[in-house]
């Protein structure tokens, strides 16, 4: 086990040699690693599993309307043997917003992405229980979206107040 | 009559033994509106009998729309919104978003307001542990000790109180400082009050903690093995409890927590099994005395100084994110900041603690009876105004 712990960039580093099929890019105002959408999975799993990195602890995942006719979904890592931290993002297109879900690899996602879903509205695919989690079952539409209008009625009630 | 009902029982005992007759899974909901939920949320559960199969929560019956809010909102009148998350522990949420705020503008507060925040944020995590020890004893049945509790948390409500006049939903800790500095006397009245709680400690371990009924209840009952509870991203009381050496205040420093002397208290597996409910209360209680030695160290240690002077006039980050988390008395409570450079923020994203607790009830309750989900729904501790938000 190594001592050190590695600093983002030498993360993307390693991890760009690792799956030179994928395009990862890294933004250093961050510092995140922006990862494609099919190839999340993959890299969550040797993030989680390889012992260089060793992130076993998903903080938080957000899903976020970036307002320029795409979404993103920030995945924050802490590693508790290196006590370091890592930002991955995948931005998504708003038309198709679809990404593969990691609730398999960290168990926190389960309810994260599910709570993206409902609010931001991407599809996170091989989720095992796909449904909204905050909002009512039959709501429709995400609040989070920058372009939500807010429903006239919902079953009857009025909804602004 | 008598022939006709021995009729029947032959029928029904036949029928059990060809398989006509279904005795299989019933599904039973518990909540939304049930006491031991500590608010409203609904499971359904799948009982086999007294066994639970499976639970499936239902969240979202108190959802506001917390960080809807927030996006139409500049970042002070952010605020009070989170005092309504966690409305246990609104202190140390406002100190969760203050930082996270501080670190975006890049503001240096005074050491004055670092010292008030941290005596505030202990303070308040004795009041809600003692909620959480309280509740879950009532729980369990035992009535007393919850008096006992809310009779001590009172005093810390009353400082509360002197200082800011409000006694839950203080909107106290502001960006770049305090909206009141403290009264005269507030040092007298804090080591007063630890005084006088201390004995209540020993109080609550002879009439509760170390009662015989009460260990058979929780002792190996709803065990979170080390492993799964970082999967799940368990964290706080919750994670300790399982033995996991894990503290913000200690391995991620925030604010002035590094100079102090204190321990991170660990779950120990003493009365069962590492991990169970009584490994995760007990936390909760040795805390509170951890507590204590950061308040009196920090009262001994607190400076003069102007409690305003980095408030900003007008609160506009540059354009950037940031994640910070904070420990709060549940656990890892972290805001995720995006600033688009405007008045209001761009996004704000909560991770409350107690929402990403409670996501691993079904994991652990699995072939407990339901009489033990009680106790286990008790230990995990939820707010429901934060997990829903």
């Amino acid at each position: 086990m190594a001592a050190e712990a590695l600093t983002p960039e030498a993360v993307f580093n390693q991890l760009n040699d690792t799956f030179s099929d994928y395009e990862l890019t890294y933004d250093e105002n961050v510092p995140c690693i922006i990862v494609p959408a099919n190839a999340i999975r993959d890299v969550a799993m040797q993030l989680r599993d390889a012992e260089e990195y060793a992130f076993d602890y998903l903080m938080s995942l957000s899903g976020v309307d970036n307002g320029d006719e795409t979404l993103g979904v920030v995945y924050h890592l802490y590693s508790f043997t290196y006590k370091n931290q890592l930002t991955l993002k995948v931005i998504v297109p708003k038309e198709d917003p679809k990404l593969k879900s990691v609730a398999r690899i960290w168990l926190t996602a389960d309810w994260h992405e599910r709570e993206a879903y409902d609010l931001v509205g991407m599809t996170f695919e091989g989720h095992p229980d796909h449904r909204r989690i905050l909002m009512p079952y039959d709501w429709e539409g995400h609040p989070l979206r920058k372009d939500y209008e807010v429903p006239e009625f919902y079953n009857g009630m009025k909804v602004p107040y | 009559m008598q022939e006709e009902l021995l009729e029947l029982r032959e029928d029904i005992a036949s029928g059990i033994d060809s398989g006509k007759l279904r005795t299989d899974e019933m599904v039973l909901n518990m909540g939304p509106q049930h006491p031991s939920t500590h608010g409203v949320l609904r499971l359904e559960l799948v009982l086999d009998g007294e066994v639970v199969v499976k639970i499936i929560p239902h969240l979202g019956y108190l959802h506001r729309c917390f960080e809807k809010h927030a996006e139409a909102m500049t970042y002070p009148q952010v605020i009070p919104y989170c005092d309504r998350m966690d409305y246990l522990a609104a202190m140390n949420n406002d100190h969760g978003y203050a930082l996270a705020v501080e670190r975006l503008m890049d503001i240096q507060v005074p050491e004055r307001v670092e010292y008030i925040r941290v005596i505030m944020a202990e303070l308040q995590r004795i009041a809600s542990h003692l909620v959480a020890i309280g509740t879950f004893g009532m729980d369990i049945g035992a009535f007393t000790p919850f008096l006992y509790c809310f009779r001590d948390r009172e005093f810390i409500l009353d400082i509360f109180e002197k200082t800011c006049g409000a006694r839950l939903l203080y909107n106290y800790i502001w960006i770049g400082g305090l909206s009141h500095d403290v009264y005269d006397g507030f040092e007298k009245d804090v080591m007063q009050f630890i005084k006088a709680f201390r004995p209540t400690i020993t109080e609550v371990n002879n009439l509760l903690n170390y009662n015989k009924v009460f260990i058979e209840r929780c002792a190996s009952i709803g065990v979170l093995p080390p492993d799964v509870g970082i999967s799940f991203g368990c964290s706080g009381p919750m994670l300790r409890g399982s033995g996991v050496d894990f503290d913000l205040r200690r391995d991620d420093p925030y604010s002035i927590y590094d100079r102090f002397e204190w321990d991170v208290i660990v779950g120990d597996g003493s009365a069962g099994t590492l991990g169970d409910c009584w490994d995760r209360h007990m936390v909760r209680v040795k805390e509170m005395e951890e507590s204590c030695k950061i308040i009196e160290q920090a009262i001994a240690g607190l400076p003069e100084g102007d409690i305003s002077e980095a408030i900003p006039k007008r609160v506009r980050p540059l354009a950037g994110e940031i994640y910070t988390r904070v420990e709060n008395p549940r656990g890892e409570l972290g805001y995720y900041i995006i600033s688009d450079g405007k008045g209001n923020p761009f996004r704000v994203k909560v991770r409350a603690p107690g929402f990403v607790n409670l996501s691993v009830i079904d994991a652990i309750s699995r072939g407990c009876l339901v009489a033990d989900l009680v106790a286990i729904l008790g230990s995990i501790d939820i707010v429901l105004g934060e997990v829903d938000r």
